[in-house]
């Protein structure tokens, strides 16, 4: 099995796995970050959401073999402090209820707001779409990601 | 208020060292904060006690005043890890800033039911809380006053510090509660009145929030273990098949793979339990190192099925019900007046037939469980809704003792129903049974949807007669649906028309069904409030009106005892949703629809606006009057009520499973849609109804209604009624 050495939350990280493994189980799985969640193993429902090189990607559908230099931002590295605007606003608003989806909702929404500062409510529902929340916390994740633009402007 | 303590007076306290003493964050205090104070809240991290005291298996006290609140029920994002903890703290009299909450696994000696489901742990939970708080308290200051020889009456408590102020002493909860130890548990003890309580009623973040956004592992997916292997498992992909054979040796050479062997879950001998429903209890079970491993593997995997039952599909199971409903029941569920007499001598007679598709769980998180089976032992942990019921289960199949078999719960990634039935916990212990080993099992997502326990498919019909005077005389429903009706006999409009008759019919399947958020209530509601939506119309009535004067005749003359309503409370929530939405004032471009009903003891009201996007129907705004008694936590209750909402919309508007020759044709969220962002409602607000009434549950009642409020919006906004769910497609067209 191929080695990789990965950059992950400002650490290198060397797991050996096979090249088509997705990077949802590799974190999971050898790296044991468990913050990112599975939701569906098919791009569909954005739980595994997680940054490469600071873009929203579902770490789902990424093969470990296609992250090469990029670096890997998960849940747990957002911030140092869990403190991140969004992480704040998200307390704020009190947005989770299960929370299964909660870490794939936040990633996605910090992704959002570093290239669009200040979005309009039709460019949140846009962008946030492809993240499911099954318990319906949609109205508060809006809510919330006008909160933490305010914040971080 | 004076209640019985209920405890027994066995020795209580037990002390135990907090592991290596360090800090603590005040979870809910930093949660409760605004994040300018939350920087601030970083810094002050709590010094965890030196030594904790353990009162009653509720709660623990440490030497400097923390407190740690056990939290006893299943949390499946309905909050009960935050509310129910709050309702002890107010009545031990503590801040909330020094309360630290930990699940408690299942132990049936010091919890009662510890169960998620009914919308009824707040219910049922109250008073039993209540007690453990006050009694915990009683103990403090009754070991205070011997402290202090002073009569116990003349002592106070306020957050957590015990006052005498004849003589100005205070000592803290922690300092007194080594000293608790040789109090007795009085017989009787003095609980709050609700116009003193200080925690509930009061908004307070979910405990759990840091930890959630944070990414921590909280989850039953999340579960490890040293040495733990990873299961998946692969059920026939249809309903009516069976596992024929299969042929491992393609995959035992496969990296990873340790075993691959059929596990059955149908015992001789061994008793069903009603959370035991299982199509399929035979199953194969592929055993790895790491998950992409073994689902590699268990896609490999070559498998033959063979047929067991008659396969079932949509248009035939469709039909069947149109043929059900054209048989009349032997026995009336209930009959008031004289319905035929009624219907015959009517002005006016309106008819409305509502049907609704089969509909998946699909909680966020997976089925998964872990277990650690040896042979004195079986060690669970994970998302299940009912540990009290999982229990027996797993000691009869792997033969130990129930008092050999501990199940801890983790935080679930939603529930709606499905982790009520556990098998997926006695599919992981029987894996690990066989591997000897601690073991994760994890569905996939098709795992998920295509293995049933389906809110069943439904079909209803309604009948309104009508006099001269556009007043309700006779009123008629039939309902069926596969393994039970959806009608409750006894419900709205029963008690309010003279003549009355209630029908129902039952279908049998090979495809399994299952309590889904709201059962039957999820279908009922929406048909029913959509056909007396119609009927005022007929009766040229305003349909808030119209509900109101029937609530008014049930009040006033109710036909009938057995009605399973309060109606002044009904009416409360819709004349309060009328107020507040501003009903009967015009504004262009918003099409409203109400609705209100009553179930899992709570009412909501609600109003819907619909606006025209793209020449498409959006909810745009969604008014919601509740009546749940006492409101234990308004934020997170706010949360419930509108995570219901969304939950009807989406599934009325866009969800279904549909079955070819028994098999699913929807296996992820490719094909099954949920709801998302865009669709969402753009704006949500609630109001409560204020009572001192204890409260009732929150998880489901603000679901059934309103899908009827969003069919009587949409059909003011296209000028079409909609009968069959879901509406953004008619599954006749699709499934024809
Ligand atoms: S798990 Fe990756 S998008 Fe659903
Ligand atoms: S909070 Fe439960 S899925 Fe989003």
């Amino acid at each position: 099995m191929p080695n990789y050495s990965l950059r992950i939350n400002g650490q290198v990280h060397e797991v050996e796995v096979a090249e088509d493994t997705p990077v949802l189980w590799v974190l999971r799985d050898h790296i044991k970050l468990l913050g990112t969640k599975y939701g569906c193993g098919i791009g569909q429902c954005g739980a595994c959401t997680i940054h490469l090189d600071g873009l929203a990607m579902r770490s789902c559908s990424v093969p470990i073999s296609a992250v090469g230099s990029q670096k890997i931002t998960t849940i747990e590295g957002l911030s140092e402090k869990g403190n991140h605007p969004v992480q704040q606003a998200w307390i704020e608003h009190d947005v989770p209820q299960c929370g299964y989806c909660q870490a794939g909702q936040i990633m996605n929404a910090a992704a959002l707001l570093a290239d669009t500062p200040s979005p309009s409510d039709k460019e949140i529902a846009a962008r946030m779409n492809g993240n499911i929340c099954r318990c319906g916390t949609y109205t508060r994740i809006q809510k919330a990601i006008k909160t933490a633009a305010e914040k971080m402007s | 208020m004076k209640v019985k303590t209920q405890h027994n007076r066995r020795s209580f306290l037990k002390v135990s060292a907090a592991a290596g003493g360090g800090l603590v964050l005040g979870f809910s205090w930093l949660a409760g904060c605004s994040p300018a104070e939350s920087e601030i809240a970083e810094e002050v991290a709590r010094q965890m006690p030196e030594n904790w005291f353990d009162i009653n298996g509720f709660l623990k006290i440490g030497d400097n005043g923390l407190v740690t609140i056990m939290s006893p029920n299943p949390e499946i994002g309905q909050n009960v890890k935050t509310s129910m903890p709050m309702i002890v703290a107010e009545e031990l009299d503590v801040a909330w800033e020094d309360v630290i909450v930990e699940q408690a696994g299942l132990d049936t000696e010091i919890f009662t039911r510890q169960l998620a489901g009914g919308s009824q742990s707040i219910r049922f939970g109250w008073p039993g809380l209540r007690r453990a708080g006050a009694a915990a308290r009683h103990l403090l200051v009754a070991a205070t006053a011997e402290k202090w020889q002073v009569p116990l009456e003349e002592l106070t408590t306020e957050n957590g510090i015990i006052t005498h102020a004849a003589t100005g002493q205070t000592i803290g909860y922690g300092e007194i509660a080594s000293a608790a130890a040789g109090i007795e548990v009085p017989e009787e003890i003095a609980l709050k009145e609700p116009a003193d309580f200080k925690i509930i009623g009061q908004g307070k973040k979910n405990v759990d929030g840091r930890k959630i956004t944070t990414g921590e592992p909280l989850f039953g997916i999340d579960v490890q273990r040293e040495g733990m292997l990873t299961a998946m498992i692969i059920h026939p992909p249809a309903f009516g098949m069976k596992l024929k054979t299969y042929d491992a040796t393609t995959v035992s050479s496969m990296p990873g793979i340790s075993k691959v062997f059929t596990i059955n879950a149908d015992k001789e001998g061994v008793e069903k339990q009603w959370s035991d429903t299982n199509a399929f209890p035979e199953l194969i079970a592929i055993v790895g190192e790491t998950t992409w491993q073994v689902m590699k593997a268990k896609k490999a995997l070559q498998v033959e099925w063979e047929q067991d039952t008659p396969p079932e599909s949509s248009p035939e199971l469709q039909q069947a019900l149109v043929a059900l409903m054209e048989t009349t029941p032997k026995e009336a569920a209930r009959k008031d007046g004289d319905p035929t007499g009624a219907f015959a001598g009517a002005a006016q007679v309106v008819e409305a037939t509502y049907t609704a598709p089969f509909l998946a769980h699909n909680t966020m998180e997976p089925m998964n469980f872990f277990a650690h089976v040896t042979a004195d032992h079986a060690e669970l942990e994970g998302p299940i809704q009912t540990p009290e019921f999982l229990r027996p289960t797993v000691a009869a199949l792997v033969g130990l003792p129930e008092d050999k078999v501990s199940i801890m719960m983790t935080r679930m990634g939603g529930g709606f129903g499905r982790r009520l039935y556990g098998n997926f916990g006695v599919e992981a212990a029987l894996i690990s049974k066989e591997m000897n080993a601690p073991v994760k099992l994890l569905y996939t997502r098709e795992d998920d949807m295509t293995q049933g326990t389906y809110r069943p498919d439904y079909r209803v019909t309604y009948r309104a007669a009508l006099n001269e005077d556009n007043e309700l005389i006779g009123f008629h429903v039939r309902g069926s649906g596969t393994d039970g009706s959806p009608v409750f006999a006894n419900r709205f409009p029963a008690g309010a028309v003279d003549n009355y008759l209630a029908e129902n019919l039952e279908k049998s399947s090979n495809i399994s069904t299952g309590a889904w958020r709201a059962p039957r209530s999820n279908f009922i509601a929406g048909a029913e409030q959509a056909f007396l939506d119609e009927v005022a119309e007929a009766a040229g009535k305003d349909p808030i009106e119209f509900r109101l004067e029937l609530f008014d005749r049930a009040i006033a003359k109710p036909v009938g005892e057995k009605n399973d309503y309060e109606a002044d409370r009904y009416a409360g929530v819709l004349k309060l949703v009328k107020e507040k939405a501003g009903w009967g004032t015009e504004r262009p471009g918003v099409h409203r629809g109400v609705a209100a009903y009553y179930c899992h003891n709570s009412y909501v009201a609600q109003v819907v606006d619909v606006v025209m996007e793209n020449d498409r129907p959006k909810v745009d705004k969604v008014w919601c009057a509740v009546d749940c008694g006492i409101v234990v936590n308004p934020e997170g209750a706010i949360n419930q009520i509108e995570g219901g909402i969304i939950d009807g919309i989406g599934h009325a508007m866009y969800s279904a499973i549909t079955f070819e020759n028994g098999k699913p044709q929807q296996s992820n969220f490719d094909k099954y849609r949920l709801i998302r962002h865009a669709e969402a409602p753009r704006e949500i607000e609630v109001f409560f109804v204020e009572n001192g009434i204890d409260p009732t549950g929150l998880g489901e009642p603000s679901l059934p209604p309103v899908i009827g409020a969003l069919a009587n919006a949409l059909a003011k906004a296209t000028g079409e009624r909609l009968y069959h769910q879901p509406f953004e497609f008619n599954p006749q067209e699709v499934l024809g």
